[in-house]
């Protein structure tokens, strides 16, 4: 796993590292890449502040860091979307600047983004033709398919060059952007949190590829905040935290611990002692801290199925029962059924078949606004697509909910000094860092932002919480209020339905756990008994009850 | 060090207020400067040209008159699309709804028994109607079946136009006529006031105002407004937050088009006193008034001045066609290059153009 193998370059060979590599040995060649001392500014942050980093042939460097750490940052100036204030970047010891992404990938650096930029109504094929520079300008996608099927069996890639990329998988999109890269002979590679969407499978797929690529010559810049990864594939790490580098080590001398520490500085965090090296062999998870009180069935969902827009079952036979005081955790990989559980849930989707039941009460054809007046409390994924109104006050953002109801509104009338009054209130209450209550939500952070939701959504004592992936992209304190909140929540006893990626998260808050795949609940399992192996499995579909 | 090669765009993250005001004032007067180039090429010094302009309209109490006059249609319509904008409604079709208003305003003129000091109250209500009926279907196919509205508006605006064709060339050409293509005149109990010695028609200019501080009223402190806010700024927040997208939607739609036809009434009930050729009945109102509503960015208040600002535009082409000997086209091109300057003046609202500094030492 480490480069002790022969390499081969694409531009001639280099000698195989003897025995164990060090950062010494590496350092004797010249790097393929080099940034020297970037610094960018944004206005009121230093995104990244006199970054060195290398990275050498036949090597995987991974860029660990929390999200506002300054990755983005770099990798954009890496691939020339963005110049630094400060410092140089040299590719094979040449003193380059980059200005357009098309120099970027002149210069051999690809860039596989964490969201495929792929034209979603064209075949694989023509979204690789396009922008590749032997591309004829008649007929472009022309003895391509051949090239393709090579390059894509070389990486063990299934991939079918005439498919139509809306079709794909998050997976098999990644595969293509990978192949783009590889088809502009990259010798750069820039992955950027290449695992968010992907299956335990087809992340060990990817693994896989990556090793190729090494034994290639090529070098791999890994970007992510998922320790795990780091520890299965990197051969040098470098830890970037509010923009600096704060550690730069070879993959042998770290431990996933220290990392952690790197990662998120002195803030005391419960470090679950539970990483291994290679993924799919995940060890259990500790038990949960609370104990299991059963309560009376608070939301009934029985034999529930959705047909999204596009006429697919995203949901098929749903059943299961939330109690009062539970907390119940939802995981699956994204995509598999979970945004439309949320929907039908808050009354944003309606079943084609089943029924839901809250307290007793059957609400699965009320209208939204009405479930909202029910009590359910919804904390969305997308907390500044949905959640707020970025271009409006606190104020008006922390009404969004109760804006028909008295105090905030008298007949047709809204009573904007009780929506002030309200939202001082709240501004103090949940230390949310705002100018004052007629500060414009798009201006806040994103802790920040959350807060506002938070404040909003529990406020009026609701039965039922629906919870989204409310941690994603906050930092340690925010994710830890967020957390403590809905505690709290629970201990008055509401339900609460948590929908999550972290699996870290599920198994610290829930009491029960369901596992969703391809719409249908394939693991139903006590916290406390779950262990993350069975998880992956039941996650990835594998086996059920 | 490293910098870019051209100048760059940096992100103002709160613009001030006052930025948008005078980054505005600069884009007019620099579009005035482009107009200037205009009456250069026709052979009219710009100057000159201007100074006639100002003395005639701005210059004595006849020339504001005509100001107003020219003002009232576009008040009543930039005010109804400044908060159909609010909605996300982009409504291009105010031309149609003015034109549907002045028809069922004229229907009701010429062929209802209304008691006559009832008549222009029948035919401010069957105008605001038709208006409201005209922007309606397009609200309707937005909401259920996501047609873009801007294209639906736009092409109701043809079918209205060539709607009032077949009415006066038909079943509505007036009898006393000799031929020509419009209808009767209206009765003289069906003529709207104007104020003495002016041809400003008061009520147009009643209502125009009432909208203007009614809406303000309704986005600034209603459960209306602010359901219009909030949907106009993000859709998505506004379907988690339980709002009704065609209730809210219908509810811009119908009150921007209708004020629209209420435009069109008082252009036949207080200008032309009959129904004739829609080129007659507005001069492109319906479309000059998306540039108030543009200017104003949404507020009713402010739409109401830009339109007395467009207003005066109109009344200075009426005077460069009297004393310059100007053809009409030349006021079009004005507000034209006005519009272009205005529009490209939004994104130095948000933006600050940043020049790169040399670069020092490097390669």
């Amino acid at each position: 796993m480490i480069t002790s193998n022969a390499v081969k370059g694409r531009k001639g060979s280099i000698e195989p590292p003897s025995g164990k590599p060090a950062l010494q040995q590496l350092h004797t060649e010249t790097p393929l890449l080099e940034a020297r001392g970037i610094t960018k500014r944004f206005p009121g942050v230093v995104a990244n502040d006199g970054i060195d980093f290398t990275l050498y042939r036949g090597e995987v460097h991974a860029l660990l860091g929390e999200n506002g750490a300054g990755k983005t940052t770099l990798m954009n100036i890496l691939y020339g979307l963005y110049q630094p204030d400060q410092g140089q970047l040299f590719i094979e010891g040449k003193p380059v600047r980059l200005s357009s992404p098309r120099q970027a990938i002149d210069l051999g650096i690809g860039l596989v983004p964490q969201h495929s930029h792929l034209v979603r109504r064209h075949t694989v094929v023509e979204n690789l033709a396009l922008g590749l520079r032997t591309t004829s300008f008649f007929l472009p996608a022309r003895r391509l398919g051949e090239e393709i099927r090579a390059l894509a069996d070389r990486y063990g890639f299934d991939v079918d060059p005439e498919a139509r990329v809306e079709l794909l998988s998050a997976g098999e999109k990644q595969r293509v952007e990978i192949l783009k890269a590889l088809m502009r002979d990259a010798k750069i590679l820039i992955l950027d949190e290449p695992t968010a969407a992907l299956t335990l499978q087809e992340t060990l797929s990817l693994f896989t590829a990556i090793e190729r690529m090494r034994a290639d010559g090529r070098g791999v810049i890994f970007i992510t905040h998922k320790l795990k990864e780091v520890m299965a594939i990197a051969d040098r790490v470098t830890v970037l935290r509010k923009g600096r580098v704060v550690a730069h080590v070879l993959r042998q001398e770290a431990t996933a611990e220290k990392l952690a520490e790197w990662m998120v500085g002195a803030r005391p965090i419960p470090l679950k002692p539970k990483v291994r090296e290679t993924p799919g062999a995940f060890p259990a998870g500790e038990p949960p801290a609370a104990e299991v009180r059963p309560g009376v069935p608070l939301l009934e969902v029985e034999d529930v199925d959705v047909v999204d827009d596009r006429g697919r079952k995203t949901l098929s036979g749903l059943s299961f029962t939330l109690r009062r005081g539970e907390i119940l955790g939802v995981a699956g990989v994204a995509g598999n059924g979970q945004r439309e559980l949320i929907e039908v849930v808050t009354g944003l989707r309606r079943p084609s078949r089943g029924r839901i039941r809250l307290g007793g009460e059957a609400i699965t054809r009320r209208n939204r606004s009405r479930l909202f007046d029910g009590a359910i409390a919804h904390i969305p994924e997308e907390r500044t697509r949905t959640g707020v109104v970025a271009g409006m006050s606190v104020a008006e953002n922390l009404i969004l909910r109760a804006y028909r109801r008295s105090p905030f509104a008298t007949g047709p009338l809204l009573n904007t000094r009780a929506a002030y009054r309200h939202a001082e209130e709240a501004i103090a209450a949940y230390r949310i860092s705002a100018p004052g209550p007629g500060a414009r939500v798009g201006l806040l952070s994103g802790g920040n932002i959350q807060k506002v939701i938070l404040a909003r959504e529990l406020s009026g004592n609701p039965s039922l919480i629906v919870a989204a992936h409310p941690t994603h992209g906050l930092d340690i304190a925010a994710a830890r209020l967020t957390h403590e909140l809905l505690l709290e929540q629970r201990a008055k006893g509401a339900g609460i339905l948590l929908v999550s990626e972290d699996l870290d998260e599920l198994l610290e808050l829930s009491d029960r756990l369901l596992v969703l795949c391809a719409g249908k609940i394939t693991g139903s399992l006590d916290a406390r008994e779950a262990d993350l192996p069975l998880l992956g499995l039941m996650m990835a579909g594998g086996s059920g009850t | 060090m490293r910098a870019s090669f051209g100048p760059s765009f940096a992100e103002i993250v709160s613009p001030p207020r006052t930025r948008a005001l005078w980054v505005t004032l600069a884009s007019v007067a620099l579009g005035l400067v482009a107009s200037g180039v205009v009456f250069a090429v026709y052979g009219v010094a710009p100057i000159a040209a201007y100074s006639v302009l100002l003395r005639e309209t701005l210059g004595d109490a006849r020339g504001q008159a005509e100001v107003v006059r020219k003002s009232l249609p576009l008040i009543l319509i930039a005010v109804g699309l400044a908060f159909a904008f609010r909605a996300r409604f982009f409504n291009i079709g105010a031309e149609g709804q003015l034109l549907a208003g002045a028809a069922a305003a004229s229907g009701v003129a010429l062929f209802s028994d209304i008691p006559a000091p009832y008549t222009v109250w029948a035919m401010f209500l069957a105008g605001f109607a038709a208006g409201a009926l005209w922007a309606f279907l397009p609200a309707l196919l937005k909401v259920k079946l996501g047609v873009n509205e801007v294209i639906t508006t736009l092409m109701l605006n043809f079918v209205a136009v060539y709607g009032i064709e077949w009415l006066i060339n038909g079943p509505w050409k007036g009898r006393t006529v000799m031929g020509f293509a419009y209808s009767d005149p209206f009765p003289a109990w069906a003529r709207l006031p104007v104020i003495p010695g002016t041809r400003i028609h008061w009520p147009t200019l009643v209502l125009g105002l009432v909208a203007a501080v009614a809406l303000h009223f309704v986005l600034a402190r209603t459960r209306l407004g602010f359901e219009v806010r909030v949907l106009g700024h993000n859709p998505e927040a506004a379907a988690y937050a339980g709002i009704d997208a065609l209730r809210v939607t219908l509810a811009a739609a119908l009150i921007a088009g209708g004020l629209a036809g209420l435009a069109g009434v008082g252009e036949v009930g207080g200008t032309h006193f009959r129904l004739r050729s829609p080129s007659q009945i507005s001069p492109g109102f319906g479309y000059t008034a998306i540039l108030a509503a543009q200017l104003a960015r949404g507020q009713p208040l402010a739409a109401a001045l830009a339109a007395l600002f467009l207003g005066l535009i109109f009344a200075a082409g009426d005077v460069a066609r009297a004393l310059l000997r100007m053809p009409p086209q030349v006021p079009e091109m004005i507000s034209g290059l006005l519009l272009l300057a205005v529009v490209s003046a939004e994104i130095f609202i948000r933006y600050q153009l940043r020049f790169p500094t040399v670069p020092k030492g490097g390669d």
